[in-house]
């Protein structure tokens, strides 16, 4: 057991991988020699070869199809997309292709990759690297998408994604690559996708979330409790499929809901959680479901976050409005 | 303007190699211009290449006839294509990995997908796209392009699993206009994977002609932005495109990274069977000089002078093909309704609550 930062976490998940199955492969853009753009994968090729680790031509959607192809082959296949801003150069690749191919050869074939890719606001990059387009994935059937929100989570989640014999997306937050630690086992372990976590327990109102907006409702749960507001915590960990029994379960307990994303209000995947309370928990409700997003403007200039991306106080802010509705 | 003499495939066969003059062997009336490239196959062999062609005219044929009566769905029509699809095929091993197009359907056939299979997947359903473990292909692809980067990937496998395979994948002229087909031979030359990669220049993409996609004078030449070797090839030509093809695959299975293949062809019909009409966009009189060069012609007078072919020959195989092609709709009007709770099934392995609880629902729907 040590302290880990998350992208530890996650050099951790994928070391054990390699070390567990010769057919996992690690490819993307810098992610050999070089460790990675954020050393997720430092020291691994020296560890396991170039043969299981290895860089590739600087083209997104030639990742993509080169995942398809080694995974026909028997592969299990990790790729990175450098910046998840870079999908749409490989979007056919993994919606319209990788998530498809079970499904279309009649479970006759079947695509067992995991897509990795940093995104996330708050460490001001340039352009199209910090957008939250989990919502875009999200939306197609055939594919998972995970999006862990603290190291030990980061390990456990990745692993089961690699093992997991369908295609997953997993999405790191940049901000929480380093921003906390957290005890982290040695030992291999897994996490089980299409399942939500209960991050605290609280009796008032239920703030569901994912990724970096958890530490946000953690500080705004701490300030709440303050105030005699109890909040209990649900963090979706895999954002789709949802895990609906875990949402409405929590729902019912506290009879109030507010969602908590930070892309944008259109975006992500605040309205399907808000879709499945009112479709299966209305008569639990005690006040409309609230929702924090981001405005429904591009991704801002760098010197702009702060004023854009959604953050503990307007957590704290919808909680009492749903509270004192 | 045809190679005639002097120049072998494997002098054509090297990245630094900038001769993309067309390769041809028969000529249109079936003569050896280039005897020194004739393949090394036996008179049973090439009378196996013929009866494949003339199968493939009667499945086009017959296709297409059963798309007016409703009894197919999606077709894209292979007339005059028959030496590029064939005669290509035919230079491939069974344990070899086909990655076809939508127009690739006689390949995959002749690779080992039961014909009625062919047919379903025509319709738009699943068990058309149940291939057995065994082979070694994917469904056509409908993403111009796609198959291009997934190929790559497929090569890069059988070289990390040191098979002495090749994954052929298939595009059309338009389809190299993509960037997936740039990408996908650039990656396989990259890591000198075990690909061949087929463009068959039918000079159309539905309404566009080859002029309009690239001022690039061949396709053939595009292999030299990924560093690999390209041949150009009379794709009306069995013999010619086999040879090339067989020397490729030696050159690929020996470790020497991927080729690019263009055939110059024609399609006698429509793009597809969903309302095109090349009278619309092709000039008038487009089509004559083509059925001169007939891949059917010039391989029939080639093996009739051997004494291999003969008109009874040719209608015996013909009488086969109609044969199979009733029996296969049969059997494929045989298999049974798609089911909503199938698709469910298929989506993961294991299914997730979601899909779980529409499994339920649909299979209690179905039980009514």
């Amino acid at each position: 057991m040590a302290q880990k930062t998350l992208i530890q976490a996650v050099t951790d998940a994928l070391h054990a991988e390699l070390k567990n199955d010769e057919n996992v492969l690690i490819f993307g853009e810098d992610v050999g020699k070089n460790g990675g753009v954020f050393r997720a994968t430092q020291g691994l090729q020296d560890e396991f070869g170039e043969d299981r680790v290895f860089n590739t031509p600087l083209a997104e959607s030639g990742i993509g199809g080169l995942s398809i192809g080694l995974a026909l082959e028997g592969f299990r296949p990790v790729a990175e997309i450098q910046f998840f801003g870079f999908v749409f150069e490989t979007m056919d690749s993994i919606v319209g292709q990788a998530a498809r191919t079970r499904y279309r050869m009649g479970g006759t074939r079947h695509l067992p990759i995991v897509i990795r890719s940093p995104f996330g606001g708050g460490v001001h990059t340039p352009e199209l690297h910090s957008d939250n387009l989990e919502g875009l994935i999200a939306q197609s059937p055939g594919i998972k998408v995970v999006i862990p929100s603290n190291p030990y989570d980061a390990k456990g989640l990745l692993i089961s994604a690699i093992r997991d014999n369908d295609p997953v997306v997993f999405l790191e937050h940049m901000k929480l690559y380093r921003s906390f630690r957290e005890e982290v086992p040695d030992e291999d372990y897994t996490v089980p996708l299409c399942k939500a976590a209960v991050t605290r327990e609280g009796t008032d109102v239920s703030v569901i979330t994912y990724g970096a907006m958890v530490r946000e409702a953690i500080k705004a749960a701490d300030n709440l409790e303050k105030e005699g507001i109890s909040v209990e915590i649900i963090d979706l960990r895999t954002v789709s499929p949802l895990d609906v029994e875990t949402i409405v379960k929590s729902v019912e307990k506290t009879n109030r809901a507010v969602i908590v994303q930070e892309a944008q209000r259109q975006a992500g995947v605040g309205a399907a959680v808000m879709a499945e309370l009112s479709e299966r928990a209305i008569l639990s409700l005690e006040a409309p479901i609230g929702r924090v997003a981001a405005p429904d403007t591009v991704f801002p200039f760098g010197q702009a976050e702060n004023d854009w991306l959604p953050n503990a106080k307007d957590i704290e802010a919808k909680v009492k409005e749903t509270v004192n509705f | 303007m045809a190679r005639k003499k002097s120049v072998t495939i494997e002098s054509l066969l090297t990245p630094d190699n900038n001769n993309f003059d067309m390769v041809q062997i028969l000529d249109e009336e079936g003569k050896v211009v280039n005897p020194d490239i004739l393949p090394d196959l036996t008179d049973d062999e090439l009378v196996d290449l013929m009866s494949d062609m003339v199968w493939s005219r009667i499945l086009h044929q017959r296709s297409t006839a059963l798309n007016r009566q409703g009894r197919l769905g999606f077709y894209a029509p292979t007339w005059g294509q028959e030496a590029s699809q064939l005669g290509s095929i035919k230079a491939i091993e069974k344990d070899d990995v086909l990655l076809p197009g939508y127009r690739d359907v006689p390949q995959l056939i002749k690779h080992g997908l039961p014909l009625y299979q062919a047919f379903l997947w025509s319709r738009g359903h699943v068990e058309g796209n149940k291939y057995p473990e065994e082979l070694q292909a994917l469904p056509p692809q409908i993403i111009i392009g796609a198959q291009y980067v997934q190929a790559a990937g497929v090569a890069l496998g059988l070289k990390k699993r040191n098979k002495e395979n090749v994954v052929i994948t298939y595009t059309g002229d338009g389809g190299t206009s993509q960037g997936d087909f740039y990408e996908g031979i650039n990656f396989a030359g990259s890591y000198h994977a075990n690909a061949i990669f087929v463009v068959q220049n039918n000079g159309w993409a539905i309404s566009t002609p080859r002029s309009l996609q690239t001022a690039a004078k061949t396709l053939a030449q595009k292999a030299v932005a990924a560093g690999i070797p390209g041949i150009q090839v009379d794709g009306m030509d069995p013999l010619a495109v086999y040879a090339v093809t067989k020397k490729a695959r030696e050159y690929v299975v020996a470790g020497n990274g991927p080729v690019l293949i263009e055939t110059i062809c024609y399609r006698y019909g429509p793009h597809t069977l969903s309302g095109d009409d090349p009278k619309r966009y092709q000039p008038e009189g487009s089509m004559e000089p083509w059925l001169k060069k007939d891949p059917l012609i010039r391989m029939r007078n080639y093996l009739t002078e051997k004494g291999l072919w003969s008109e009874e020959k040719e209608q015996e195989v013909e009488e086969k093909a109609k044969e199979d092609v009733k029996a296969a709709i049969k059997e494929a009007d045989a298999v049974p309704k798609q089911k909503v709770s199938t698709f469910l099934k298929n989506m993961f392995e294991v299914a997730p609550a979601s899909i779980q609880e529409q499994i339920d629902a649909y299979e209690a729907k179905e039980a009514k």
